[in-house]
């Protein structure tokens, strides 16, 4: 491609951000951080109270590592945590805001730049970023704001104690002076020994559905995604992926592709090729004319995989134990399968990268900024503060982007051609090479009393790894863990009224690479336990709903998951009249420490090639905890539930001859507008004085939800994802 | 070969080979980054523009094709400052969340409502067709009635 005879400006845009990294910035300060709470040593006791035993932040930076206040007085907000569609960067706005005593107008949210700025120690995911930061976060921007009042008082010559905030203008017997004022003038920044951050009953930012801070340049089609970078000279590259599942890269003849128009060099590394040139398309063409030589170690068939897979045939692990176990004939047995899943997110994973003799800049979309740092430190042989990583706003993450060794092929790329590249991955490339979820086996088995209640239960989960193998997780703690969190997360029974209860967690090693997907484990744990739950109601003679209220504890999670489950069935409809021919199914989970409760409302409708399931309305109850932002917190449980829905409902992804399929949208096929529900509706119960996670929980209960329905409504039980496919079989 | 066509009203030409996508034409000669790649095959519309009004996935649209033609994109899509019935929708229903799949979803929207000003479900389920992963779906929804609302009270 030539270049274009009228370029057009807005790309520039996209640059504009780097400047703020260069201006006026305040001095340093030093606030003390939080412990880390340690890890109790027994294994057990870390698996049943693992919500209390999750390590807790600690930010030990400076105030001005987080915060610029400009001489405009704009406040701008490294943030750590990245923006991948989940509102993390407005829930922290909110909380910066409450503590500095400004509108949240005047926080700038920015991905904080791994030069210079606060990395993340773990992954943005896990639903953590609010819930780890509120605490710290609100301490730090309180210490900020002290420092600033200390300063203001000591310019206008009068006591702290006197001024006045009000949205970054502080004022005192009729003087005032903004805080952008104060940060020119000041010269002395003293952490303060104590920092006293707000009561709750004088909130006022916090608690409030602001219209999300990045909703503007997404409704204006701003260049803010890393694919959508652009630097001076830079080329475009792809690299040639594997077309099969373990297979590694032998050789590659590219005479031909070199001579192609456009191509600049194909760079051939010890582990891939890859072919860049002045354009992607012309990229595209060249690499269809490059003949590899690819070695696969071994022919694989959904069938073996499905077999290895199965309970009992990888190793297990004990994760809950209660009474005493049961072994005797005649236990109600059932089991659930679940088929691997891709991520699917819509920006494909890649990166704008360059690399000159000492130094090396990276615009990526990264759920791990550090540890990608690292990784690309590594293999350039820098030292990492050589490589500065700049996260972008991602398009879709979902556990897709917390391993991106992709950054280190474009930085290997770019080396060998001294340019800037342009690296992303085709559609293809994003699925063949995915690191799918996991597919499940579970066995579960049960034994009711003569009351219809149950005496005994048993769950047994198999899957491949999940948070094994990944980089946020370490070999020690998967040593001392024993179990896979990503494939037993979920799984746990919370009806502990139940006496006796015994879950296993079965590991097995599977040929290719699978990974924490959204929710790790909790959606196929919660689709099998809540169907057979219904099952066992049904068994019982019971209603589901009464049948689940009966089995919670009455601790005080068991009280809070008992409330969600009301809620949401109360405002279904539950036990009521419907419209005809529609039916509801229930379900629930309380992985961590969000409860929370789904009802689907379901009929079975006919399109003329056969009968399917639709979903017209989704009921949620969800208590995360304190909230920062309901309307980031209904928007996400609305997208979890969808997202839930669309992978119980339809995608599956399954390996023949060692193949991926399918490698494009349509055949994976993903809930479009017509699957989704017309309604989604959202309860909040609030409680506590902590925001918990909100991302991954809604994920779970909806399959079985959907499940529970379709067998009220035609008494055929649905035990395999995904359900409509399962539905179409035993229909026919 | 040199391709004319006007792009959010303004003339441009391009000397390419008249194969290459539309999409990729848009993105990185002309600099508008708002169209996305989401598959490059004509399945996801993440790469959805306007051809002469059309909704069109540019990923699938060779550029010899746009000759003479008018294209518009997400950047042109607003009125100067005046947001477009459909980003008005947007903002109002607080629809985006990663963002990504957006502009694609818009630019179906307004070419829709430009043909069937006042959609039914059914004619929103027919024509928008694109795949947003983060499922903003029943936010999509309210917006393109709120947007026909507001196109025909601008009317
Ligand atoms: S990129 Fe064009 S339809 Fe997906
Ligand atoms: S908003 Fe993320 S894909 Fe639609």
């Amino acid at each position: 491609m030539s270049q274009a005879e009228n370029n057009n400006e807005k790309t520039k845009k996209s640059f504009s951000r780097r400047k703020f990294l260069v201006r006026a910035s305040i001095g340093a300060g030093v606030l003390v951080g939080l412990p880390i709470i340690g890890i109790n040593p027994l294994r057990r006791s870390l698996f049943e109270n693992l919500e209390s035993m999750l390590p807790e932040y600690a930010i030990t930076d400076p105030a001005t590592t987080w915060f610029e206040v400009t001489a405009d007085n704009k406040i701008f907000f490294h943030s750590p945590k990245v923006e991948m569609g989940q509102g993390a960067f407005t829930g922290l706005a909110q909380i910066a805001a409450e503590e500095l005593e400004v509108d949240i107008e005047k926080i700038n949210m920015l991905h904080a730049t791994t030069a210079g700025r606060p990395i993340d120690p773990r992954s943005t995911g896990g639903s953590d970023s609010i819930s780890a930061l509120f605490a710290p976060l609100r301490e730090l921007a309180a210490g900020l704001r002290e420092m600033i009042k200390n300063n203001a008082a000591e310019i206008l010559g009068v006591s702290a104690a006197s001024l006045k905030l009000a949205n970054g203008v502080i004022s005192a017997n009729g003087k005032s002076i903004t805080y952008g004022e104060v940060v020119q003038q000041a010269n002395k920044w003293e952490a303060p020994k104590e920092v006293r951050v707000k009561a709750r009953k004088d909130f006022k930012v916090i608690g409030k559905p602001i219209p999300r801070v990045d909703l503007m340049p997404k409704i204006l089609g701003e260049p803010i995604f890393s694919i959508d970078q652009e630097l001076p000279g830079m080329l475009y590259a792809m690299v040639i992926r594997p077309p099969k599942i373990d297979t590694q890269y032998k050789i590659a003849d590219a005479s031909k592709a070199e001579l192609m128009p456009g191509i600049v060099k194909v760079v051939k590394e010890k582990d891939f090729v890859a072919v860049v040139g002045k354009s992607r398309p012309e990229v595209e063409m060249a690499i269809r004319a490059v003949k590899v030589d690819w070695e696969t170690n071994k022919n694989w068939n959904q069938e073996e995989i499905l077999e290895m897979t199965k309970v009992g045939k990888g190793e297990d692990q004990l994760i809950q134990k209660q009474g005493s176990k049961i072994k005797e004939e005649g236990l109600i047995e059932f089991e659930y399968t679940t088929p691997a899943g891709a991520h699917a997110q819509l920006e494909p994973n890649g990166s704008v990268a360059h690399v000159t003799a000492d130094k090396a800049i990276l615009y990526i979309s990264t759920q791990v900024p550090g540890i990608t740092r690292k990784e690309v430190a590594e293999a350039l042989g820098f030292e990492e503060e050589q490589v500065e990583v700049q996260p972008t706003y991602l398009g879709g993450g979902f556990g897709r982007k917390l391993h991106t060794p992709n950054s280190v092929q474009a930085a290997l790329i770019s080396k060998a051609v001294g340019k800037a590249v342009h690296v992303f991955y085709s559609r293809k490339d994003e699925f063949q090479t995915q690191k799918f979820r996991p597919p499940s086996h579970h066995v579960l088995k049960a034994k009711l009393n003569d009351k219809g209640m149950i005496d005994y239960i048993e769950h047994h989960v198999s899957a491949g790894n999940a948070s094994f193998g990944s980089p946020i997780s370490s070999k020690g703690l998967e040593m001392f863990m024993g179990a896979d969190l990503g494939i037993w997360s979920g799984g746990r029974i919370n009806y502990t009224k139940i006496p006796n209860i015994r879950f296993y967690s079965w590991h097995v090693e599977l040929p290719f690479a699978t990974t924490m997907w959204r929710a790790p484990g909790v959606m196929a744990n919660t689709f099998a336990v809540e169907s057979f739950m219904d099952e066992l109601a049904h068994a019982a003679g019971k209603d589901p709903l009464e049948f689940r209220l009966v089995h919670l504890p009455d601790n005080e999670k068991g009280q809070r998951q008992k409330a969600v489950l009301k809620a949401a069935a109360e405002k279904a409809g539950w036990g009521k009249n419907l419209p005809e021919g529609r039916v509801l199914g229930i379900a629930t989970s309380g992985e961590l420490a969000t409860v929370i409760a789904e009802v689907a409302e379901v009929s079975i409708e006919n399109d003329g090639y056969g009968d399917y399931i639709k979903v017209h309305k989704v009921t949620c109850a969800i208590d995360a905890g304190m909230i920062i932002n309901p309307d980031g917190v209904k928007a996400q449980v609305e997208g979890g539930v969808m997202m839930g829905l669309s992978a119980s409902m339809y995608e599956k992804i399954e390996i023949n001859d060692s193949r991926v399929q399918p490698t494009i949208y349509g055949p994976y096929r993903i809930a479009m507008m017509k699957d989704a529900p017309k309604e989604i509706e959202v309860i909040i119960i609030e409680s506590g004085d902590k925001p918990l996670g909100v991302g991954e929980p809604p994920i779970g209960p909806i399959g079985a939800a959907i499940g529970n329905a379709v067998f009220s409504l035609t008494g055929k039980r649905l035990r395999k994802l995904p359900l409509a496919e399962e539905f179409a079989k035993v229909s026919s | 070969m040199k391709i004319q066509f006007k792009i959010n009203g303004q003339a441009q030409t391009v000397d390419v080979d008249g194969k290459t996508p539309l999409l990729w034409v848009i993105r990185d000669l002309l600099g508008l980054k708002g169209t996305k790649f989401g598959c490059g095959k004509a399945a996801c519309g993440a790469c959805t523009i306007h051809v002469d009004g059309n909704a069109i996935r540019s990923c699938s649209y060779a550029v010899k094709f746009a000759e003479g033609k008018e294209i518009t994109t997400i950047e042109g899509l607003s009125d100067g400052d005046n947001l477009h019935p459909v980003q008005q929708a947007w903002k109002e229903e607080i629809v985006p969340q990663c963002g990504y799949c957006q502009p694609g979803f818009m630019m179906a929207t307004a070419a829709m409502i430009e043909k069937i000003p006042n959609p039914t479900d059914e004619d929103i389920d027919n024509n928008i067709i694109n795949i947003c992963r983060c499922g903003t779906y029943t936010r999509m929804r309210k917006a393109i009635h709120r947007a026909a609302e507001i196109k025909n009270n601008n009317a």
